[in-house]
This record gives C-alpha cells, sequence and structure tokens, in this order.
C-alpha cells in the first residue's frame, strides 16, 4: 500500500522537476524545489500530491464566513506551519491587529517573526522579502490579489526557495474577489465548526475544547479537492484529525463523509 | 611634552619606561637641538632649545627621538575633534594645547570642574600629560594652563585679570625677543605690565603686546578656528544645469553614496543615519532622511534606499546641488549575535530591514516582545527588528486571541452576576448566543499606571457561539463591587 503512492510521489516530484527547470535560478531552489512540509495527518498527506504542503511555493488560505474580515482560523493554521519550519517569518498585513501572544501559542515564537505593516502595499512587502531568501516563510495578509500578482508572488516563492502564505482578509462575507482564479499551488477555506465538551466523557464540564476546523483543499495542482475535519494547531502547531465529536452538526459530517 | 607623549603612544608597549628621559631632536639651522622634552628630561634639566650635544653630555644614554612637526600638528587636530565631546567648538593650538570653547556646554558634563577632570583623566589614561584651565579668555587660559602653579586651575568669572597679574609676561604668548626686552625694562610679571601706562609702552613694542595683553584680560575678543566637526562626512554635488528627473537623482544618489562609502572604509565605519540635502534653485531644500538597522558602507545597498525614496523629492524649477551627510556612524561590526538569524545559512536580514523601514517607515517593520503586564493591550512592545531577543514569551496557558481590537469594542451581553458567562451577545448588529465558555480570567488594573485603575477589575471569557466563531470578550467590574467597573460588556478578541 505505501509502496505504490511512494513511487508516484517520486514521479510527480520528477515531473514538476522537469516543468520548473526553465524557471530554476540557484542551487537552493532546486533544491528546495519538491521538498514538503507534511501535516503529520495520514489522510491530507496521503490526499496531497507530494505528500504535504509543498514548500518554495504559494499557498493561499481563507476564512469562510464572517471570520474572513479576522483570517483567525487562517491566521494560525500558517502560524502553526511555519512554527515547525526553521528560521525567521515575515508577516505582512494592511493593519496591526495582530496579536503575537496567539502566535506563540501556535508554536511562533515571538523572536521569529518580523511584522511589516504595509497598508495598499502587502504584495510588494512580500515580493521583497521573498526575493531575500533569508525566511523560512513570507505570509502577506491581502485582500486583493489577482492572476499575475499570484504569479509573480509563486515565482518569486520557487526561485528563493521561500514558502508564502496569502491571508485572504476581506469585510465582505461572500467577496467575489476570492473567487478569482490565482497561481497558488494550494488554496484553502477553513470553516468553523462547533466544538465539543472539553472532556468527552464528562460533557457537563464547561470549558473550551481545541477549536474544530473543516479544512477544505478546494483547488491543487495534482489532487482533486477535498475536505477534513481537523482540530486547530497546539502548541507546536500541528493539526489533529478530530476525534468523533458528539454534538457535531450532521451536515459537516455528511460533507466530510462525501470528500473522503 | 605634546611630541614625547605621542611617540610612547605609538610605541605603545614598546615604548620606555615613563622614567628614562626622552627628548626630541630638530635642527636650528646651524646644530641639533632639543625640540621638546618629557617631564623626566625636563626635570633632568633638558629644555627645549637646548644643543643636543651638551645635553647628551649632561645625561648620556638618552633617548633622543627625530621630531615630526607636521605628524605632530595633525595629531593635536585629531585630539581637538576628540574633545568635541566636551563642546562643539575646539580648535588645535600648536605647539602642544587645544582649545575648547565650553560656553554653554560645560553643564552636560556636570560643570567645569567635572569636566576639565574628565578630560585629564581621559588623556592620563592615554598616556598624555596635561595641563588645564578654565578662564573667561582664550588668552588667560592659555596663560594659566601652561604657567599656572596647579594641573588643573579654574578662574571664576570676573576674576582673570588679578590672577593673571602674578605669572610672567612670556605667558601673553609673546615673541621671545619682546620678552627679553620686557625683561631688560624689568617688566617680568603680567601684572605690572597692566599697571604700566598704555601709551609708551604701545611706542616702544608696537600694537602686538597691547593686543595680546587685552585678549587675556578680555577686553578685547579673540576669536577661535575650530576643527570642522569630525564625525561628519559629508559629499556635495553641484550642477550645472538644474535637475528634476528620478533618473538623474538616481546618478546622483549613486555616485554620492559611492563617495561617502568610501569615506566611510577609510574610517573602518557604517552608516547608521544618511540625510539627503537637495538645493533648489528657489533656495529651498529638500531633505531624505534614512535610516539603517546596523552600520552599512555597501554604496549600492545605501543608494537603494534613498532611490526608494526619491518620488519624495519635489524638484520644484530644478535641484541644483545635492549633499550626502552621515549624521549618525558606527564602527561597522559585522555578525553580531542575530535573533532573526536565518535558517540554512541564508542572506543578511538588515539590508531588508533598511529597505522596509525606508519604504514604510520606522514604526511599521518591528518585531513584537513580551512585556510583564497582564492587560492584554499592554503586554506587547514593539522593538527593532534587529534588536536582541527577549529570550521569554508569553505565559502559554492562558486563552490568547489572534486577533485584539483596539479600542476593545461594547457589545449588548445578557449574564448572570458575578461569574457567569453571557448567555447571548450582541456585536455590530448580529446576536451570537452562546454555546461554550472558558473563564472567567480575572485581570486587574495596573493602578501604578493610570489613577482610574485602581480598583478596576476585567473578568476575560472565552466564548464560542452556535456557529463555532469564538471571541474574547470582558466584562468590566467584578460584579459585586461598583467601583471595579460599571458592568459593561466588551468584546476585545477575535480567537
Amino acid at each position: 500500500m505505501i509502496q505504490p503512492i511512494q513511487s508516484l510521489t517520486a514521479l510527480r516530484q520528477t515531473l514538476s522537476a522537469l516543468e520548473r527547470r526553465g524557471a530554476t535560478k540557484t542551487l537552493g531552489a532546486a533544491r528546495a524545489l519538491g521538498a514538503t512540509l507534511p501535516f503529520g495527518i495520514d489522510a491530507i498527506d496521503r490526499h496531497l500530491p507530494a505528500g504535504g504542503l509543498r514548500l518554495a511555493s504559494l499557498h493561499e488560505l481563507a476564512d469562510t464566513g464572517p471570520a474572513l474580515e479576522h483570517a483567525t482560523a487562517a491566521g494560525l493554521m500558517v502560524a502553526g506551519i511555519l512554527a515547525r519550519l526553521p528560521g525567521p517569518v515575515l508577516w505582512v498585513a494592511e493593519r496591526a491587529d495582530l496579536f503575537a501572544p496567539a502566535l506563540a501559542q501556535a508554536g511562533l515564537a515571538p523572536d521569529r517573526v518580523l511584522f511589516v505593516n504595509a497598508p495598499r502595499a502587502v504584495l510588494l512587502a512580500m515580493e521583497e522579502g521573498l526575493h531575500h531568501g533569508g525566511f523560512a516563510g513570507v505570509v502577506g495578509e491581502a485582500r486583493r490579489l489577482d492572476t499575475t500578482a499570484s504569479r509573480r508572488l509563486q515565482l518569486a516563492a520557487e526561485s528563493a526557495g521561500v514558502t508564502a502564505f496569502a491571508l485572504r482578509r476581506s469585510r465582505t462575507i461572500r467577496d467575489p474577489a476570492l473567487a478569482d482564479p490565482i497561481a497558488a499551488v494550494t488554496r484553502w477555506r477553513i470553516a468553523r465548526l462547533p466544538s465539543g465538551p472539553p472532556v468527552p466523557e464528562a460533557p457537563w464540564v464547561r470549558g473550551l475544547a481545541p477549536a474544530l476546523w473543516r479544512l477544505d483543499l478546494i483547488r491543487c495542482r495534482g489532487a482533486d479537492p477535498a475536505s477534513w475535519t481537523v482540530e486547530a494547531c497546539d502548541a507546536t502547531g500541528r493539526l489533529r484529525l478530530a476525534a468523533d465529536v458528539a454534538d457535531r452538526p450532521v451536515a459537516a459530517t455528511a460533507r466530510q463523509r462525501r470528500a473522503g | 611634552m605634546w611630541p614625547t607623549d605621542r611617540w610612547r603612544r605609538l610605541q605603545d608597549s614598546a615604548a620606555p619606561d615613563r622614567r628614562a628621559p626622552i627628548v626630541t631632536r630638530s635642527h636650528d639651522g646651524r646644530r641639533w637641538v632639543i625640540g621638546a622634552a618629557d617631564a623626566a628630561a625636563q626635570g633632568l634639566g633638558l629644555r627645549a632649545g637646548l644643543p643636543l650635544a651638551q645635553a647628551q653630555a649632561m645625561r648620556p644614554g638618552l633617548t633622543v627621538i627625530d621630531a615630526d612637526p607636521a605628524g605632530d600638528a595633525a595629531g593635536l587636530r585629531d585630539l581637538a575633534g576628540w574633545c568635541q565631546r566636551y563642546a562643539p567648538l575646539t580648535a588645535a593650538d600648536p605647539p602642544g594645547g587645544i582649545r575648547i570653547d565650553s560656553t554653554g556646554a560645560d553643564h552636560l558634563q556636570g560643570g567645569e570642574a567635572a569636566m576639565l577632570a574628565d578630560l585629564l583623566d581621559r588623556l592620563a589614561r592615554s598616556g598624555f600629560t596635561a595641563q588645564a584651565a578654565v578662564a573667561d579668555t582664550p588668552g588667560a587660559a592659555w596663560a594659566l594652563a601652561r604657567y599656572g602653579n596647579r594641573p588643573l586651575i579654574m578662574v571664576p568669572p570676573g576674576e582673570t585679570t588679578p590672577a593673571l597679574a602674578p605669572l610672567p609676561v612670556a605667558a601673553l604668548r609673546l615673541p621671545a625677543e619682546t620678552v627679553a626686552a620686557l625683561d631688560r625694562l624689568g617688566f617680568s610679571r603680567i601684572g605690572q605690565l597692566a599697571e604700566a601706562p598704555r601709551g609708551p609702552l604701545a611706542r616702544r613694542f608696537g600694537a602686538g603686546l597691547m593686543r595680546q595683553l587685552d585678549y587675556a584680560r578680555g577686553t578685547v575678543f579673540e576669536p577661535l578656528e575650530p576643527v570642522p566637526p569630525r564625525a561628519l562626512i559629508r559629499q556635495r554635488l553641484t550642477f550645472v544645469e538644474p535637475l528634476a528627473t528620478a533618473e538623474a537623482f538616481a546618478t546622483v544618489i549613486e555616485r554620492l553614496c559611492r563617495a561617502v562609502c568610501a569615506a566611510l572604509a577609510r574610517r573602518g565605519e557604517g552608516a547608521r543615519r544618511l540625510d539627503l540635502v537637495c538645493e533648489r534653485v528657489d533656495g529651498t531644500m529638500q531633505l531624505v532622511a534614512i535610516g539603517t538597522a546596523r552600520p552599512v558602507r555597501d554604496a549600492v545597498h545605501l543608494a537603494r534606499l534613498l532611490a526608494e525614496r526619491i518620488e519624495t523629492i519635489d524638484p520644484g524649477l530644478g535641484v541644483e546641488a545635492m549633499t550626502l551627510w552621515v549624521p549618525l556612524a558606527e564602527a561597522a561590526a559585522a555578525g553580531q549575535g542575530d535573533v532573526l538569524a536565518p535558517g540554512g545559512g541564508g542572506a543578511d536580514l538588515g539590508p531588508l530591514i533598511d529597505r522596509l523601514v525606508a519604504r514604510f517607515g520606522a514604526a511599521q517593520v518591528y518585531r513584537a516582545a513580551p512585556v510583564e503586564s497582564d492587560v492584554p493591550e499592554r503586554s506587547v512592545a514593539r522593538v527593532a527588528g534587529l534588536s536582541p531577543s527577549m529570550g521569554r514569551s508569553w505565559p502559554a496557558a492562558l486563552p490568547r486571541p489572534l486577533r485584539l481590537l483596539t479600542p476593545p469594542q461594547p457589545v449588548q451581553a445578557m449574564a448572570l452576576l458575578p461569574d457567569q458567562p453571557p448567555v447571548a451577545f450582541t456585536w455590530r448588529r448580529k446576536r451570537h448566543r452562546v454555546r461554550r465558555a472558558d473563564g472567567p480570567e480575572r485581570i486587574f488594573g495596573e493602578w501604578w499606571r493610570r489613577d482610574g485603575e485602581m480598583r478596576a477589575v476585567r473578568d476575560y471569557w472565552a466564548v464560542e457561539d452556535e456557529a463555532g466563531e469564538r471571541f474574547w470578550l470582558y466584562r468590566s467590574g467584578d460584579g459585586v463591587e461598583p467601583e471595579t467597573g460599571n458592568l459593561a460588556w466588551f468584546v476585545h478578541g477575535i480567537f
């Protein structure tokens, strides 16, 4: 079972490396190309073509519903991913409403993050950071991101070997701009689900369990859209596939089944 | 003693012991004579002007070095520049003196006495024998420093004339023949000279003698020729035709940066700040200032930082001259312990931070650092990108939202007092029914910061609504004592 998947992964890596040989500029980039960061969740890692989140490329994440304005689940997920990569992080935002202690709780230590507030120039600052090449990841809280801009970011990420994350934010709940095609390698949508009791065996105990997210992969080169229900990342930045939660709404379960 | 002290300093550890006499020799056209003698040599009766052969006969084994007048003068100018730490106007006063115009500057050093004591102490530690005097006039200070009986003399304001009276007439900086002629007439002290009628003396010795006396007593102001401030590197380019295009500015900036970086390299320094002054045809100035995260003398990098700001230059009818200054330079130290050290041998972040700062402003590029405060909005400080690591983080156990709303926004909430989470709350006209909650986390006001927080209390709850959205709410007040808060509810963050 494992064997064919591994060889398939290797084949895909070879193919993508061949595809990109023209764009590859440096040795470091060639090394970074094809490198992946597994989620540590078998179901997700097996579904993704490279066996995890491909590094040195652009990924897009957005919350769904009213949370789109604050991009909190997406932000925490990115923080969790970056917590598991070594090196400094550039975090570009339009306004400074990010609360660093929450990043630290997702495993991203304050010393590692350089924040830049760049109103109306998030993409420019991101590109600058990517070209620098010294970061583990570059995060941009961008509302507008079109095909051209995303392709620039993707190329910069590839050639510098740095992973880029576009965190989409918008005050409009169903912003049509989010449906535009962009050149990101993966596009994720994260929906909030009502969480279960903190102690499943004792539902009367008050408190909050880890937040529950529905992770929708709406676009990925080389893989079908899919959806998983996960628990928000822990102090080391790891997600966990949600255990059966007693009072999970029926709709979410059905959707997960359909996707899986 | 400046020439011998300077020589000892240049020899460093190879210099002979302080007790061994040293003299410099110079040629007066006929024979070798002593140019300068150090303290030990002077103690043996060896003085400047004595024929060297006679000196060596008096003291066999005397260390004799060649005089280096040009080197001495240059060294003195450097020392005068160093003295600008005390006051901005300093001048070298050859052969062995420094003049400092400390008017209005001594209070920065804790008064004149403290300033002079510090100066002498620093010079002594560098191996320089020195005497210092403060007086109302440069002439009096000159006389007292050289002919005074103590290494540190302070003349209170208005008492210059009596302080000068006992000094020999040579202390007036007079030519040797004038001193000798005065001596023949019986004038040996300045006091005698000051009391004598001016007319006959002026007729006999010319205006020079009276001028020196007036300089010393302060009846005539004596100008000082200050050394240019050393710390500033400055490059200026003037143009035949006024410039107005961005491309032309970029070319000029590049040339100025190359010249400035060459100057920085000679000093082993890097720029921390650069000021570009554009002089317009209409006589007004335009200033572009940039800062760097660490000392930089990479011309390409500095030119790029300045080029980012070209659009802020309003050329008006044209720019006819551009000056690049380095108001702040530091010794360029490579590779200090970097907090944001790139993983896997990546490039230095300094240049990138400089570019981001140049474009977005220093306040917009920062790292977050923990602050010892329970009040959430005070628990995060912004520090510069390359500032040293704090080495700690925030308490991990308490829930903290990813977005903090500044200021907290009021919500309408229904809750049981004193320690129940809200059952429901309305924020931005949307009603959220609370399904689960965690809390309360009680945070007390910091009375030492503001009087209003003397008794203030906030009770924080992390709540989840029916849709799974999580909010950080707080109630002002503990729900029992009215003076702790008015029981209003706020949303302070979004998880």
